[in-house]
């Protein structure tokens, strides 16, 4: 967490009030809360009256999709239908599943070109289907594993041509990459605090004023009437101070962690292994794809196996795959832009940030050739290497 | 020495991971994910393949304070054990897919992983103990608590095997096992043990073969008559010494009990008969394992042919990849497909799979 995030949390902390009660401590929570959605609000190019917080990102994503097709589906019944990117995280993904299971609704997966982005073009074919079936369209805004930026202004650009709007989960991409909710068109957005440097557990959703969203939690109806809680006074105030720490650093920090990734990218492919990077990568590029993502494919090794030798080296990292029981599953983004299960269990996710370093980056490329070694005789000896 | 300990998530394998830990090891926790759909949280004793089980193996190593990993071991358990403990049932045999895991997947697939990634050896909650000899080469032998004695389900294991071994539980009781838990603060204390098969969960193993082999309806044969007595569902779901379950009609037989006695696969007949029928003094098997050198000669030894069965006195000897042994003593109900595993007072000499068994008359016994 930032520094600032943290004094600011802590500070709070030590305030009685809850910031929907009437009385004086009371009613300086509230000041505290509606400062923090005007600091929000301007740091990511929206209304204050235009964000509802939320406890993070999982809630923001079920209320903006569930929500959103209720509300949809009740005004027109005809409208039952989900355009929604396969690269989703699985709070997007599992809560459709559940819609098209529970509550009747159809969706249409866009599918990713090869380096992970989700075409406007694409899109619009899914919408050209059945215009009129369409409740809303989902697309990230960055995708957490391969670091690919999607074209959320031309999306919502064909989205709005039908009259259909659009969700963007920004959850990886705020303080990485510029965002702007108003320029960018879409309807509803998601951030959350702990991927910017501030708390866990805190999140917004952004929504059009005008758009009716039905709340999927039900009580003293805060936030708009879309969502009920007493308020996080403390949390709230730290997440909005990281937010606007993390935009304004951006223009110093973004070509930072972009030297830092290409580093890491190009000597990894340099080590004569064969490692591959996906998605969209160009040497000094931090727009296509986010600048602190580093996602490579090691072919003849399971991720776990480098995960652990690369832990016991120091380097924490992740395989980029979705976890059930630790288990680790080929990933879905991966699997969706083509590549082959056996070549999705090499994957490693290197993510860089606000803390990351040089040396971080050293002592990545020392242990890897090492762990590659091993991780390979590893796949031999269970006889599953590719 | 850097040591995987191998924790289901039960109370043993905790222990058995904090005594690596103490006695100055460097270990890592691994779980080992065997189920292709373990999507389930289970209250039953059963198993040790779900979710909460995951849990309960990474909470231990979080108090022990040493890294965890779930190891996805899905598609070599599937087919090691699972497809053989559905094949060998089709061919009228009787597995124990303990035995298998233990040679296939813990002490190969996994060791095998665990020395390639670096590490020297894995440990497990197994109550058995190894012994090492002056000359530097080890010894399986049985616990000390004989009723949690495990050696059998370890007699498949070579000395290559063995001598990355470690069951750091094979000298204590079960209920010294369980106190030491709770002195630890694991939460998996009182956790019940594990019982039958892990990967039937309901227990019902005529249920799961019925699932994957379906219904195969054949003949019960009386073995004195020759009669068809009755019919069954398939061949594959019969154990030699099996009692319960033939579903006869008891007017039709003089009323003494009826076992299995035989078990064709290949005709789908099943053969009852009365337990005198059962006895046997002589076994073949096959796929032999020797932990250590394989015996010259004739050897004198225990001979045990089911987990937790009585041991009794016998001759074998090695023969080409199996072993033959003559038991000085008759016994009841040994089905093909099971081990047979010898023993050398305590110490454990190897074990095959029974091939086959029968009665030598001449011998007295």
């Amino acid at each position: 967490m930032r520094q600032s995030a943290i004094a600011a949390m802590t500070e709070q902390l030590t305030v009685t009030g809850n910031a929907s009660s009437l009385h004086t401590s009371g009613r300086s929570a509230r000041r505290v809360v509606e400062e923090a959605r005007e600091r929000l609000a301007k740091a990511l190019g929206a209304r204050p009256s235009e964000v509802v917080f939320t406890s993070g990102g999982t809630e923001s994503d079920n209320l903006a999709i569930a929500g959103t097709f209720e509300a949809r589906h009740a005004a027109d019944p005809a409208r039952n239908r989900l355009v929604v990117s396969a690269v989703e995280h699985h709070a997007i993904l599992d809560c459709v599943e559940h819609l098209v299971t529970h509550e009747g609704a159809k969706v249409t997966w866009v599918e990713p070109d090869p380096t992970g982005l989700v075409t406007a073009d694409a899109v619009r074919a899914a919408i050209e289907v059945d215009p009129g079936s369409v409740a809303l369209v989902s697309v990230m805004w960055a995708n957490n594993e391969v670091g690919t930026v999607q074209p959320v202004a031309d999306i919502a650009s064909v989205a709005r041509g039908f009259d259909i709007p659009v969700h963007t989960d920004a959850v990886q991409a705020a303080g990485q990459v510029p965002l702007d909710f108003a320029a960018s068109g879409a309807d509803l957005m998601t951030v959350t605090g702990h991927k910017v440097g501030g708390p866990l557990g805190v999140g917004a959703l952004l929504v059009r004023r005008d758009l009716v969203v039905v709340p999927q939690s039900f009580g003293g109806g805060q936030e708009r009437q879309i969502r009920s809680g007493t308020f996080d006074v403390p949390g709230i105030r730290a997440f909005a101070v990281a937010v606007e720490e993390a935009v304004a650093s951006l223009t110093s920090e973004s070509p930072r962690l972009v030297a830092l990734r290409d580093r890491l990218v190009r000597s990894s492919l340099d080590l004569g292994y064969d490692v591959s990077v996906t998605g969209v990568w160009e040497a000094g590029d931090g727009i296509r794809r986010l600048p602190g993502n580093a996602h490579l494919l090691v072919p003849g090794c399971e991720g776990d196996s480098l995960l652990y030798l690369l832990d016991a080296a120091g380097v924490e990292c992740s395989t980029g795959s979705a976890c059930q029981a630790g288990v680790p599953q080929p990933s879905h983004v991966l699997v969706a832009m083509g590549i082959p299960e056996r070549a999705a269990r090499g994957a490693l996710r290197l993510t860089l940030g606000h803390t990351s370093t040089d040396a971080d980056v050293d002592a990545l490329l020392s242990a890897l050739p090492g762990a590659i070694d091993r991780a390979r005789r590893a796949s031999r000896a269970t006889g599953l290497a590719v | 020495m850097r040591v995987v300990a191998a924790m289901s998530g039960g109370v043993d394998s905790a222990v058995a991971a904090s005594r690596m830990l103490a006695a100055g090891h460097e270990v890592v926790g691994v779980h080992l994910a065997l189920s292709q759909s373990a999507a389930t949280l289970r209250e039953s004793a059963r198993g040790c393949c779900t979710i909460e089980d995951a849990g309960d193996a990474r909470r231990v190593a979080d108090v022990l304070g040493i890294p965890f990993y779930v190891w996805d071991m899905a598609e070599r358990f599937q087919r090691d054990v699972m497809d053989d403990f559905v094949a060998e049932y089709a061919a009228g045999r009787t597995p124990n897919p303990c035995l298998r895991c233990n040679e296939k997947i813990k002490f190969s697939a996994l060791l095998d992983k665990a020395v390639a990634l670096g590490f020297d050896a894995v440990a497990t909650g197994h109550y058995a103990q190894v012994v090492e000899r002056p000359d530097g080469g080890r010894e399986l032998h049985r616990a000390v608590d004989p009723a949690k004695d495990q050696s059998y389900v370890l007699g498949v294991l070579d000395a290559e095997q063995l001598s990355r071994a470690f069951f750091p539980l094979g000298d204590t009781v079960k209920s010294q096992v369980r106190e030491e838990a709770r002195a630890r603060g694991f939460y998996v204390a009182n956790k019940p043990d594990s019982h039958d098969i892990c990967f039937i969960a309901d227990g019902d193993t005529r249920g799961f073969l019925t699932s994957r082999l379906g219904e195969q309806p054949g003949e019960l044969v009386d073995a004195a008559t020759g009669e068809v007595v009755g019919i069954h569902s398939g061949a594959y779901a019969y154990t030699v010494g099996q009692r319960r379950g033939l579903g006869l009609d008891r007017s039709s037989l003089d009323g003494s009990p009826r076992y299995v006695v035989d078990v064709d696969a290949s005709a789908n007949r099943v053969t009852i008969g009365t337990g005198d029928l059962l006895g046997v003094n002589a076994i073949r098997g096959d796929h032999a394992r020797w932990c250590g050198a394989a015996p010259e000669g004739v050897v004198s030894v225990g001979a045990q042919v089911r987990a937790h069965g009585e041991e009794v006195p016998a001759q074998a000897w090695a023969a080409g990849d199996g072993v033959e042994v003559r038991l000085g003593s008759r016994l009841r109900g040994v089905a093909p497909g099971q081990s047979v595993v010898l023993y050398e007072g305590t110490r454990v000499v190897g074990s095959a799979t029974i091939a086959s068994s029968w009665l030598e008359r001449d011998r007295g016994n």
